[in-house]
């Protein structure tokens, strides 16, 4: 890095704007297949929860501690087996990272459907099922999408990790920065993975005030 | 198997610079000092947003922007303004985003767990005499000790994880293993490198968990503050 570059070079820029759209559009890509899946696993998990309430410790302390190792160490772990630069290798430990979140927001919000409310659709003639779906989801909606929220602003920030293990959207422009002492993609990289992150927050903020909005005043923040 | 058994029994493992010891002792000074680093900042900042009420709102605006942060974007950005100051790779640009990232967690808890203290206690001790330092350091920062080391904890375990990410910026620390294994191509580093990392923080997590449920459970609440989530690393 020489003292008189600049830190950002738009000519640069310029010249490479579809490498970065690329990079953009791979990064948004593996965030919300990881979003995705680990919402499909975590609902799974939630429903058995709900119906089984001893296995809540166990699967949520599962949780935990996958959450608690540093992605980099998961992402590294997983390279002889499933190879460096696929995206299994680096969806595997992000769907990983979204469990716990979505987890416990599921459950919470299926938790903070009153007693009454439920008793009142089983005595309307609702089975457990109707009951489920018409009842119990919408009034957890607040929380869930709080919960999807969340995982889905920590999941932009780990996509740039897996840049280390060959993936990673944005995060390859910011390594390529770095590798070559050369600040600008780096920027690029750093600036757009943040302004990501604030996008889907405030986005699906805006979904979650449309899907409720007699929660509005106080929405339900994880 | 086998090629794991015989690259730890090479004994370079065991002695010299780039010895699993050595390694483990780098990552722990340097997680270690920028936690110091970060509680030093945050507790004095985060006591005062929460005993006088004011500046909450950039409270919050720290800790969301801390968690929508990416680790990796923020080690990067920096880089260069260290260099420019002319301190060079390795312990610096790692530290410096360290002591910033461990900032938020401790800030916000700190300043919750005070806010959060009963305002019938508050009065009370204003009632029988206490002068507002006396209030903020014998009753608001005892009852707010339980929040503050979930703080600390959630801190600490994002701290080692990120300080593994230091390796790239030429930093020492178990980072050292997973960044040089996966440039030499030697899954067995890799290996290595990413289960001593794990356990690292799986064992401080634990570790500083024990301690926070028995302050939790002094404290006479185990609800709160303890079960917040922070972000992934």
């Amino acid at each position: 890095m020489r003292e008189d570059e600049p830190l950002i070079e738009w000519e640069w820029i310029e010249r490479n704007a579809d490498q970065i759209l690329d990079r953009l559009i791979q990064h948004i890509g593996l965030t919300l297949i990881a979003v995705a899946a680990g919402f499909l696993i975590s609902f799974a998990l939630a429903l058995l929860i709900h119906r089984r309430r001893r296995l809540y410790g166990p699967l949520t302390g599962a949780a935990a501690t996958l959450y608690t190792i540093p992605s980099i160490a998961l992402f590294a772990a997983l390279t002889p087996i499933t190879g460096f630069g696929s995206i299994l290798t680096a969806e595997i430990a992000l769907i990983s990272y979204t469990l716990l979140i979505l987890l416990r927001n599921i459950v919470s919000g299926l938790d903070s459907v009153p007693a009454e409310v439920r008793e009142a659709a089983t005595a309307m003639g609702y089975s457990s099922w109707q009951r489920l779906w018409r009842v119990e989801l919408p009034l957890a909606l607040p929380l869930i999408v709080a919960g999807v929220r969340v995982a889905t602003v920590t999941t932009v920030g780990l996509v740039t990790v897996a840049a280390v293990i060959g993936q990673g959207g944005l995060g390859q422009l910011i390594l390529s920065g770095l590798r070559s002492f050369f600040t600008t993609p780096t920027y690029v990289g750093a600036f757009l993975s943040l302004s990501l992150a604030l996008a889907f927050d405030v986005g699906l903020l805006g979904l979650q005030r449309r899907l409720t909005p007699w929660s509005a005043p106080k929405s339900a923040n994880a | 198997m086998n090629e794991l058994i015989a690259w730890l029994s090479d004994p370079a493992r065991w002695a010299g610079s780039d010895s699993i010891p050595v390694r483990l002792i780098e990552h722990l000074q340097l997680s270690g000092t920028a936690v110091l680093a970060a509680l030093l900042i945050a507790l004095p900042l985060g006591a005062l947003i929460g005993h006088t009420g004011r500046f909450t709102l950039l409270a919050v605006t720290i800790a969301n922007v801390g968690r929508a942060m990416p680790t990796l974007a923020l080690l990067v950005i920096l880089l260069p303004f260290i260099l420019r100051a002319g301190l060079g790779l390795g312990f610096w640009p790692t530290f410096v985003p360290l002591v910033l990232l461990g900032i938020p967690p401790i800030l916000v808890n700190t300043y919750v767990g005070i806010s959060q203290v009963d305002a019938d206690v508050r009065e009370a001790a204003r009632g029988v005499g206490m002068s507002g330092r006396q209030v903020l350091f014998g009753v608001e920062l005892p009852l707010a000790w339980p929040a503050i080391f979930a703080g600390l904890r959630t801190a600490s375990v994002q701290v080692i994880a990120t300080a593994t990410l230091g390796a790239l910026v030429a930093s020492g620390g178990l980072g050292r293993y997973i960044i040089d294994g996966i440039a030499l191509r030697e899954n067995e580093r890799i290996i290595v490198g990413a289960a001593l990392v794990a356990l690292f923080a799986l064992t401080v997590d634990r570790g500083l968990a024990l301690v926070e449920e028995r302050l939790a459970r002094r404290a006479g609440q185990s609800e709160g503050a303890a079960g917040a989530l922070r972000p992934a690393a």
